[in-house]
């Protein structure tokens, strides 16, 4: 199933404390980050560093200290042939209004070097793997934001490329959208083989498409890791009983578990599969009816700010049902 | 297993291995998902993408490759370009006259407004948009260079410029040949026109990129270009026309430096003999004179590439 990440010594992007000082701010901090190939989230606030980072990478901003190499290639001396295997989606809108896809995106190929019959036939391909069909005549100008942001997203895998760089590609799209361009992205690299660097500045969207995770935060690297592993330290579950909060929160420390209470709540870091047992047990041990009991992922926000004190965070799932009449 | 099943056994040779692994047997209607293909053919690098964004910017400036409503304005200055090159040509054959009645090198200079006009609304259309619909990122996210964007740029509307201002001057050679005028003598006439709508088609080009480079507003760029034309072009000739009263010849010569089409007057003065068309005939007073036009037409080429070069290297990735 997962053939393609045996090989872990592959990376894809590797940089060295790469910096990059404007005069004002220091965009990227001493970043030294590997990306194995895969779908790899790139999560940071909004003036993090993640469209910078992307812009060295793509060969196009000199680094101010540090060295980045995409792909085995230096970006300081090898940014154009890093331009021809690399596929990049801006954040921002980027289509003429009064052209059509298919007229565009021929461009785009032309513009990565493929001959005409080829650009051609791999627009016609593309565009139909992006989810565009009749409608790819039409002028742009005439699009929903879905469909420009698959046409966005069709420039830059036309030209075959071993690494895309999707800048906020869930922008403005409302949740089935969004859902749908996730599933495009993982797509991207199950179906066609290419690996993904994604950004955003939500965490919980890209748990459920990257393999990999990497925080930056003021251009420093904060954390990253795979994304299993990186559920596993950031989830919590939240539990509430109807009584004796104090002795059940005695009885989950004493089994191990780090917890705090939070009103009526209990929040239980989740340490493996084996917490919703132990807290399963430790509330039938007690004889308490369980009012609730729901995994908590953390906003990219909490991140930032001490894990333990945040209040409740983005609810993403209830994985257990709340287990009412446990007892 | 019942026999339909095993009658047709791999009746799906070039499947995919998933689909037929898992369906093995079964006839059932599928839709034939090709599925994503790699591309294994040649990529042709920077030259190409170059001259791909080259011809497509050249096609762009007569509206080719854009709606209907785009080709009519370049369509309808290029007839307006080429009607009086009919006309004399008309007019030549048949009154049997033994010169053309206008020179090759005045001709642009007498139908500049065509000419400004063409520049003033196919100058932003190259660049503004791409700024304004921020398309410029795409095009340096991709093998190319800034030189390369900014010289397919700039050559496509030279070109578009060049074209323009050469094909009445062919229509007016062709014609002089009908009319069996001098073969050396038109000859060398059409060679100087060449040459000088040439750097025309330099100068206009750059100046023209460059007001349009500064704003991403199409309809900005357009009214700058026209105001930048036609106001230095009053300008100087208003002064020229004071010398003139005041019977300062050389300061007519001089003036001439200072807006695009009286550079190219002066410039084609002295360099190609042709007839100047300030007030007076007073083209360059002397060598010096001759020079600074020369220098100030190359200056201004070279000058706007750089401008250029400098802006994109500010909004490139904006």
């Amino acid at each position: 199933m997962a053939r393609a990440t045996t090989v872990v010594s592959v990376t894809v992007i590797a940089t060295e404390s790469l910096s990059k000082r404007y005069p004002s701010v220091t965009a990227l901090d001493r970043l030294s980050v590997a990306v194995a190939p895969g779908v790899t989230g790139l999560v940071g606030a909004n003036g993090a560093g993640k469209s910078t980072l992307i812009k060295i990478l793509l060969g196009l901003s000199p680094a101010t200290e540090g060295r980045a190499a995409v792909l085995g290639l230096d970006v300081a001396t090898e940014g154009p042939r890093i331009r021809g295997l690399v596929g990049y989606m801006p954040e921002h809108d980027c289509l003429p209004p009064d052209v059509s896809a298919t007229e565009f995106v021929v461009h785009m190929a032309r513009m990565s070097g493929l001959p005409p019959s080829a650009a051609r036939e791999r627009t016609a391909d593309t565009l139909r793997h992006v989810g565009l069909y009749e409608e790819r005549y039409r002028p742009m100008g005439g699009y929903s934001t879905g469909m420009k942001q698959r046409v966005k997203l069709a420039q830059a895998l036309v030209h075959d490329p071993k690494l895309v760089l999707l800048d906020e590609p869930t922008n403005g799209l409302d949740p089935a959208g969004r859902d749908e361009m996730l599933g495009l992205i993982r797509r991207v690299h199950t179906d066609f083989g290419i690996s993904v660097l994604v950004t955003s500045h939500l965490l919980g969207e890209l748990e459920r498409t990257s393999d990999h995770i990497v925080v930056i935060d003021g251009g420093k690297l904060l954390r990253a890791s795979s994304t299993s592993d990186f559920t596993q330290t950031t989830a919590s579950l939240a539990v509430e009983v109807t009584d004796r909060e104090g002795e059940l929160l005695a009885l989950l420390t004493g089994a191990g578990l780090t917890a705090q209470a939070n009103g009526h709540l209990l929040l239980v870091d989740i340490a493996g599969d084996e917490t919703y047992d132990t807290v399963r047990d430790a509330v039938a041990g007690l004889g308490v009816g369980l009012v609730r009991m729901e995994q908590r992922r953390h906003r990219i926000a909490e991140l930032f700010i001490d894990d333990a004190s945040a209040p409740a965070g983005e609810t993403a799932h209830a994985t257990e049902g709340d287990g009412r009449d446990a007892a | 297993m019942t026999q339909p099943d095993t009658a047709t056994p791999h009746a799906t040779p070039g499947a995919p291995a998933a689909a037929a692994g898992t369906r093995a047997g079964s006839p059932p209607d599928v839709i034939h998902n090709i599925g994503y293909r790699s591309y294994e053919g040649p990529r042709l690098g920077r030259a190409y993408a170059r001259k791909s964004l080259f011809a497509q910017s050249l096609r762009g400036a007569y509206g080719l490759g854009r709606s209907a409503k785009s080709k009519v304005l370049p369509m309808i200055l290029l007839g307006v370009m080429c009607l009086p090159a009919l006309i004399i040509v008309a007019v030549t054959v048949f009154a049997d006259r033994s010169d053309l009645p206008v020179q090759y090198t005045r001709y642009a200079v007498i139908l500049q407004a065509v000419i400004t006009l063409f520049v003033a609304s196919q100058a932003p259309q190259s660049v503004s948009r791409d700024l304004r619909f921020k398309t410029t990122p795409l095009y340096f996210s991709r093998p190319i260079e800034r030189v390369d964007y900014v010289a397919a740029k700039y050559a496509a509307l030279a070109s578009a410029l060049f074209l323009l201002t050469a094909l009445p001057l062919l229509i007016l050679y062709i014609g002089a040949l009908l009319a069996k005028l001098s073969f050396g003598h038109q000859t060398a006439g059409f060679a100087k026109g060449l040459v000088s709508v040439l750097l025309l088609s330099l100068l206009f080009a750059g100046i023209g990129l460059v007001i349009s480079a500064v704003t991403p507003r199409r309809g900005f760029g357009v009214a700058a270009v026209i105001a930048l034309f036609v106001i230095t072009y009053a300008a100087v000739s208003s002064v020229q026309g004071v010398a003139a009263a005041q019977e300062r010849y050389d300061v007519i010569g001089w003036i001439g430096l200072f807006s695009p089409i009286t550079l190219i007057d002066g410039f084609q003065t002295w360099f190609l003999g042709a007839h100047s068309a300030f007030p007076h005939a007073s083209g360059p007073p002397n060598a010096a004179a001759g020079i600074a036009y020369l220098l100030v037409l190359l200056g201004i080429v070279a000058g706007t590439f750089a401008l250029l070069m400098r802006r994109y290297e500010k909004v490139g990735m904006a």
